[in-house]
């Protein structure tokens, strides 16, 4: 008996839950700490220090251009790892699945994080699903954690942002939320805009390669854009943040989309960016590190840490005016990751 | 609320085209404006398109702008 | 992009600012009267360009800001109907009238629904006919004429659970009431661009015949701002009044004339209360008697709601009527913020509260 959807009776733990895990879940994450199905995966780390992380997804819709939920869910908290620095090693997934979700659709959501899992050369060594009945949950949610190890020395974090370092963008900004946006009901917009969702890892490798602790911070902007990750960085600081308008990278469907629907493209979801914050001694050399990665051909210095005024991100617009740019006020777009 | 965007046409269908900004697309309305055609620029406004954008006087405009600011 | 990005030209720009310099010898006033110039002003950082003696006052020119709150409370008694799926533009979901606000409501299990256009609310009417449509019609002469439209097919196609909730309102009869109420100084105005792409020009005529002040109809980059805000000095330095038309590539003077015909045949003025202003007569709308049909007020027999007080301390009135800013209200940043909105102003993405809170209330 082969089911086509998944039933309450696969989170029950009984027989057919172990038939799902072995011959769903193992089969498309399948690595040597997973295979053991013991209650905890067990392995070594080599001393110093490790970064832990966790995320939920539920992004709506579930599957979308340039991606879907799992995909998310593995380069999600990949990123979050890398911007302290760390290597990523191994992720844990936790399923809740509404009673009735297809077979065929997780297939291919398992697929998408192995595919990713691959990608950022990490594995995802334990697990656990749930399923809840009908209406108690919208299809699929996903729950990563995961660990890596920081190499010796690294230091990073806001905490060492000073006077005078660069602010870089490692590319064109927007892609995720609009491709999400795209797809919602009653927005009723074509566009050929994809998610950016990546994982950053190696990216961050190479940058550290470089520059070490010349990188002061990064950040993945997420919810909020760009424009929220840096207002992060200010609040209750003894500095602030001047960005370009004009060295903004920005593709024309993103440009076109937040015009139509009257959204700045600076409060857009990224997936597959990062900003990263740098001594002005090792701008160069990072940024020509990030724009020889696939990932960040786009990357540019969009602006400055400055001493005044302190705690506000201020934009100099194309016309060479500035405004201050805020906090995200009012509601966040839901469910975009 | 008065966000009026000029756009595209590049397609009509009746009395609804399909507009595009950027490489966007949307279906507007034609109702309130006369003859459209392939090819103009129409200012977006709630699903209608409320006027039609003179790229002359868009051009006549620049040109002034230009004298006034050098 | 296209007929965008030119007219955003630093270079321009640079050059209208100086030349904006060398017009402005003591304090000018100039009213920007359309929400969507507020916030292109602040988007551009265009205040801080200015001279220091030129001061741009915002007005009543966002049609959420000036809905009073008898309509939002009969709104969401619509919501409350039988049967009635509330259909409007975001903008309004969140404005507070004295019983809460639809948001609020949604949240309490009211079929409330956010759309893009009007044209989706028919769409709903059409595709489930057990379910009463009702479109809570906000905006000024730039929607009303779409609505108009909606109406009119409905009509036309026989469409029977769709209606109206029309709280739309009209541009010059609260330029009028300004003038005659004297309390503003406002020594020339930017007219608002696409409410005049359907209305022309000639509406605008008696302000600068019957008061004497200039006026430029503006488009909405930075470089219509600032050739507007040229013109409106030059009008003032050579003692001159007339309406100009700045925006001549959307705005003819005699407008829009297909889109006026489709207004005409379905609405026609009435009076109207402004929130934080008061009534001002033919100020705004109602469906003519043979599309009446279509009228929410009269199907729903909607009883009246009061007009409740602003919250104690709330100045949105006089920073509609341009008489204070946001920075002299004692809510303001503190009681009333984007995410605890006392006022209208606050809550609207084109309210003078929300630009000046969101440009990090420390302008001038």
């Amino acid at each position: 008996m082969n089911p086509e959807k998944i039933l309450l009776a696969h989170g029950s733990g009984g027989k057919i839950t172990h038939r799902l895990i072995r011959e769903v879940f193992l089969e498309a994450f399948r690595n040597e700490l997973l295979e053991k199905l013991t209650d905890s995966a067990v392995f070594h780390v080599d001393q110093g220090k490790l970064a832990y992380t966790t995320d939920a997804y539920v992004v709506d819709p579930i599957f979308f251009p340039g991606g879907d939920i799992g995909r998310l869910a593995v380069c999600g908290t990949v990123n979050d790892l890398a911007m302290s620095g760390a290597k990523p090693l191994y992720l844990s997934a936790g399923f809740i699945i509404e009673e009735g979700f297809g077979l065929a659709e997780l297939k291919i959501i398992l697929r998408s994080m192995r595919e990713a899992a691959d990608e950022a050369g990490v594995k995802i060594i334990c697990g656990d699903t749930k399923v809840v009945p009908k209406g108690s949950a919208d299809k699929i949610f996903i729950t990563t954690s995961g660990l890596g190890l920081i190499p010796a020395g690294i230091e990073i974090s806001p905490q060492q942002i000073m006077v005078g370092d660069n602010v870089i963008i490692s590319g064109t900004i927007g892609e995720h939320g609009i491709a999400i946006l795209s797809q919602r009901e009653g927005l009723k917009f074509s566009s050929n805009i994809s998610s950016d969702v990546a994982p950053l890892n190696h990216l961050v490798a190479s940058m550290l390669d470089v520059a070490g602790n010349g990188i002061h911070v990064l950040r993945d902007p997420t919810r909020g854009g760009v424009t929220t990750t840096l207002n992060e960085f200010v609040q209750g600081a003894a500095f602030g943040i001047k960005i370009y308008e004009d060295k903004i990278p920005i593709i024309d469907g993103v440009q076109g989309a937040c015009e139509l629907l009257g959204l700045d493209p600076l409060y857009v979801a990224n997936e597959g960016k990062l900003v990263a914050v740098v001594s002005r001694d090792f701008v160069q050399a990072v940024l020509s590190s990030i724009q020889r990665n696939s990932l960040g051909v786009n990357a540019r210095v969009i602006g400055e840490v400055v001493e005044e005024p302190k705690g506000i991100v201020s934009l100099v617009t194309r016309i060479g005016g500035t405004r201050i740019v805020g906090m995200l006020t009012g509601e966040q777009l839901p469910r975009i990751c | 609320m008065c966000l009026g965007i000029p756009t595209k046409i590049v397609k009509i269908n009746g009395s609804i085209a399909e507009v595009e900004i950027g490489g966007i697309r949307r279906k507007v309305s034609l109702d309130l404006i006369e003859e459209a055609q392939v090819g103009n620029y129409v200012i977006l406004h709630a699903g209608f398109a409320i006027a039609k954008f003179d790229e002359e006087e868009a051009e006549e405009t620049l040109r002034l702008l230009e004298e006034i600011g050098i | 992009m296209r007929y965008l990005d030119e007219f955003q030209n630093p270079k321009i720009a640079q050059g209208l600012i100086k030349a904006i310099e060398g017009l402005v010898d003591r304090k000018i006033v100039l009213m920007e009267v359309c929400g969507t110039h507020t916030v292109a002003i602040f988007k551009h950082g265009l205040r801080r360009l200015f001279p220091t003696s030129l001061k741009l006052l915002s007005g009543p020119g966002c049609p959420v800001c000036v809905t009073p709150t008898q309509n939002i409370d009969a709104a969401i008694w619509l919501s409350k109907q039988k049967e009635v799926v509330l259909t409007t533009f975001g903008d309004m979901m969140r404005v507070p009238g004295a019983t809460g606000s639809l948001e609020k409501q949604r949240a309490e299990g009211a079929d409330i629904r956010v759309v893009y256009s009007v044209l989706d609310a028919l769409e709903l009417a059409k595709t489930n006919p057990a379910k009463k449509v009702v479109f809570l019609g906000v905006g000024f002469e730039t929607t009303s004429p779409s609505i108009a439209s909606a109406i009119y097919t409905a009509n036309h196609e026989v469409i029977n659970n769709f209606w109206v909730y029309v709280c739309h309102k009209l541009v010059p009869p609260a330029m009028r009431a300004l003038l005659e109420s004297g309390e503003a100084r406002i020594d020339g105005f930017i007219c608002p661009g696409h409410v005049s792409t359907i209305i022309g020009s000639l509406p605008y005529e008696f302000i600068a015949g019957e008061f004497g002040v200039p006026c430029v109809i503006s488009g909405f980059e930075p470089l219509d701002i600032l050739q507007s805000v040229y013109m409106l000095l030059n009008q003032i330095k050579e003692k001159r009044a007339e309406v100009q038309v700045q925006y001549s590539r959307c705005v003819k003077p005699e407008g829009n004339e297909k889109a006026l015909s489709k207004f005409n045949e379905v609405f026609e003025p009435a009076d109207s209360n402004w929130r934080g202003i008061g009534v001002i007569p033919g100020s705004g709308l109602r469906i003519r008697q043979e599309y009446s049909r279509y009228d929410a007020s009269l199907h729903f027999e909607v009883p009246t709601h009061q007009v409740t007080e602003e919250k104690s301390g709330c100045i949105c009135g006089e920073i509609l009527r341009g008489i204070a800013t946001p920075l002299v209200c004692p809510l303001f940043g503190k009681a009333c913020t984007p995410e605890e909105p006392v006022g209208a102003c606050m809550v609207s993405s084109e309210g003078t509260c929300a630009a000046y809170y969101k440009d990090g209330g420390i302008i001038e």
